[in-house]
């Protein structure tokens, strides 16, 4: 015997539908994955298809490594990167990242859009020529 | 001791979804079988408990009031306090649930020389209310793994809790206020001595484990990153039933699923279905309403009662023979 049935019952429901409510969510959904773009002329024009760094670091420490430029460059006045393998390059989110990387709708975006993260950059940075 | 046990439950833990994934490589039991069996016992553990309260009668009415009862229309009715009817204890509740009205009358109790002193005591409070509001921004901002699109709910909310715009990725206000609040309701249960004396391993347990959830998300958030791109699509292989298992997300990761399951399948048999059970207390779910409404025990026997009436109506002869008065006549 189940007393205060009805509540209880509605209760549980109200339970069942928002535990399950990302399940329901994505019924019928593909999985869309981002697929960044690499095709700009300053990419195609590259011998060797090279990041700052290796793909695995990009992926997942990019942004720690902008904040670590944004430092080097406002702080301390240091406008080189040497990267792991001795390779430099001038520090400049505009004229270093999206030089090779001018589609940012394509490239930065598809990420960012699929994880729901809306870097602030852009209030004041330019984004790519190619927009 | 009970400190200890727990503490060392948690990093057995930690140790298991290590070796599990970074040794042995077992990531489909780790990112897919475990996570699932997980929701599964939360879902239907919690049912059962709820539906176990359900069965069991409540014998009073017995709402717990600290206001004016709803009584002649000159009197003034403190509604949220002393609810009359449903509108009232469905205020009340929710306040309850939102802000936790009762605990913010936690008194504390001293004995000042020899004087009993009460005095009022609210850091209880404000550590449970910013823990809970933090977990649950933190489990909401979480739907940006499990949504694709992402909700502009989730989206704003995600703006709000890093509005601050320090360091990247973002600094999440909510990380450090849950961090704080849970080292804060740790301390209280090891350094104030009455709490000390009550607390048992399962209450040390939930909130050593909840440290470790929000330690291994932090880490893995501000120091040792995973592609978030790939736990995204493992998280939506997991809600459309079509589990993939990407291999190159480091075992923070598996590490801080394998902590949540634990919290997930230990939920439903532990204190903390209180979140249940706040529904179900008949001192906070009932309206006090006993003077107009008669509450029935469920309990209540069926007694066989043999009125005067009826044994005056049996005896009558009897009684009126041996010069006993009698009633009828
Ligand atoms: C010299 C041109 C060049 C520059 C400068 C450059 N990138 Fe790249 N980037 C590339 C190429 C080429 C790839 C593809 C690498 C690969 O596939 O191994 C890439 C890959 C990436 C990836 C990984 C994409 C994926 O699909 O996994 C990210 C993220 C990224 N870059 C961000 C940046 C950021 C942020 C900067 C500035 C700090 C930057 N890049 C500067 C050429 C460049
Ligand atoms: C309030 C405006 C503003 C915002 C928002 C902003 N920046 Fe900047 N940023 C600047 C200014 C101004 C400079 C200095 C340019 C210079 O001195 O050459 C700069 C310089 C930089 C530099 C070094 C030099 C260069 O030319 O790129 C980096 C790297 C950088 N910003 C990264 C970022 C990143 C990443 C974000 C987003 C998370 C961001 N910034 C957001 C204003 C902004
Ligand atoms: C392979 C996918 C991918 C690509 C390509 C990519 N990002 Fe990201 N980026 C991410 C992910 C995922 C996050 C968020 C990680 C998180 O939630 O912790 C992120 C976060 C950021 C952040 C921090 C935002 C915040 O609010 O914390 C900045 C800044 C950023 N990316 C800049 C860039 C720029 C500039 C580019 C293009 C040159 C770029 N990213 C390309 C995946 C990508
Ligand atoms: C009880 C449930 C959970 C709690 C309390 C919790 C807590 C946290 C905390 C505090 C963080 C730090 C960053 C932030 O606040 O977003 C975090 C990050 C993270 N959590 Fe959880 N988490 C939970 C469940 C999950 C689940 C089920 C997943 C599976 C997808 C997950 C995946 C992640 C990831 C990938 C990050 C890193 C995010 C980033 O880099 O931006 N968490 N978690």
């Amino acid at each position: 015997m189940i007393y205060g049935g009805k509540k209880i019952f509605a209760g549980l429901f109200i339970f069942v539908v928002l535990l399950i409510s990302p399940f329901l969510a994505n019924i019928g959904k593909a999985d869309a994955q981002p697929n960044p773009s690499l095709n700009t002329p300053a990419i195609n024009a590259l011998a060797t298809k090279q990041c700052v760094g290796s793909q695995q670091f990009m992926r997942t420490y990019h942004m720690q490594l902008l904040n670590q430029w944004r430092d080097q460059a406002l702080r301390h006045g240091e406008y080189t990167y040497v990267n792991s393998q001795g390779q430099k390059f001038t520090i400049s989110l505009e004229n270093t990242c999206l030089k090779c990387h001018s589609n940012e709708q394509q490239f930065c975006n598809t990420c960012h859009t699929y994880v729901g993260v809306t870097p602030y950059c852009w209030e004041c940075h330019q984004k790519g020529a190619t927009q | 001791m009970k400190i200890w046990s727990s503490l060392l439950a948690v990093v057995a833990l930690v140790l298991i979804a290590w070796l599990g994934t970074g040794v042995a490589g077992l990531y489909t039991v780790f990112g897919v079988g475990i996570p699932y069996l997980a929701f599964l016992i939360f879902a239907l553990g919690f049912i059962y408990r709820i539906l176990k309260w359900g069965r069991s009668p409540v014998p009073f009415c017995i709402p717990t009031t600290c206001g004016q009862e709803k009584s002649l229309p000159w009197i003034k009715h403190n509604k949220i306090e002393n609810p009359s009817g449903t509108a009232g204890v469905v205020g009340r509740m929710i306040l309850e649930i939102l802000f936790f009205r009762s605990l913010f009358r936690n008194l504390k109790t001293e004995k000042r020389g020899d004087k009993l002193g009460f005095g009022s005591a609210k850091w209880l409070w404000l550590g449970g209310l910013a823990f809970h509001w933090s977990m649950l921004i933190i489990l909401l901002r979480h739907l940006r793994f499990f949504l694709d699109p992402v909700p502009s709910l989730v989206r704003g909310l995600d703006g709000l809790d890093s509005f601050l715009q320090i360091g990247l990725p973002i600094l999440y206000i909510t990380d450090i206020i849950i961090v704080a609040a849970l080292l804060y309701l740790l301390a209280r249960r090891l350094f104030v001595p009455q709490v000390r004396y009550i607390s048992l391993a399962s209450d040390y347990f939930p909130l050593f484990l909840l440290l470790g959830i929000v330690t291994s998300g932090i880490l893995m958030r501000y120091f040792l990153r995973v592609d978030v791109v790939s736990v995204k699509e493992l998280a939506l292989g997991l809600v459309t039933l079509r589990p993939t298992v990407p291999t190159d997300i480091g075992s923070i990761f598996f590490i801080h699923v394998f902590l949540v399951s634990s919290l997930f399948a230990y939920f439903p048999w532990s204190k903390l279905m209180h979140a249940g059970g706040i529904f179900l207390s008949p001192t906070r779910n009932m309206a006090n309403n006993s003077r107009r409404v008669r509450h029935i025990n469920p309990w209540n026997y069926p007694v066989d009662v043999h009125s005067y009436a009826e044994y005056e109506a049996e005896f009558k002869e009897k009684m009126k023979k041996a010069g006993v008065p009698v009633e009828t006549e």
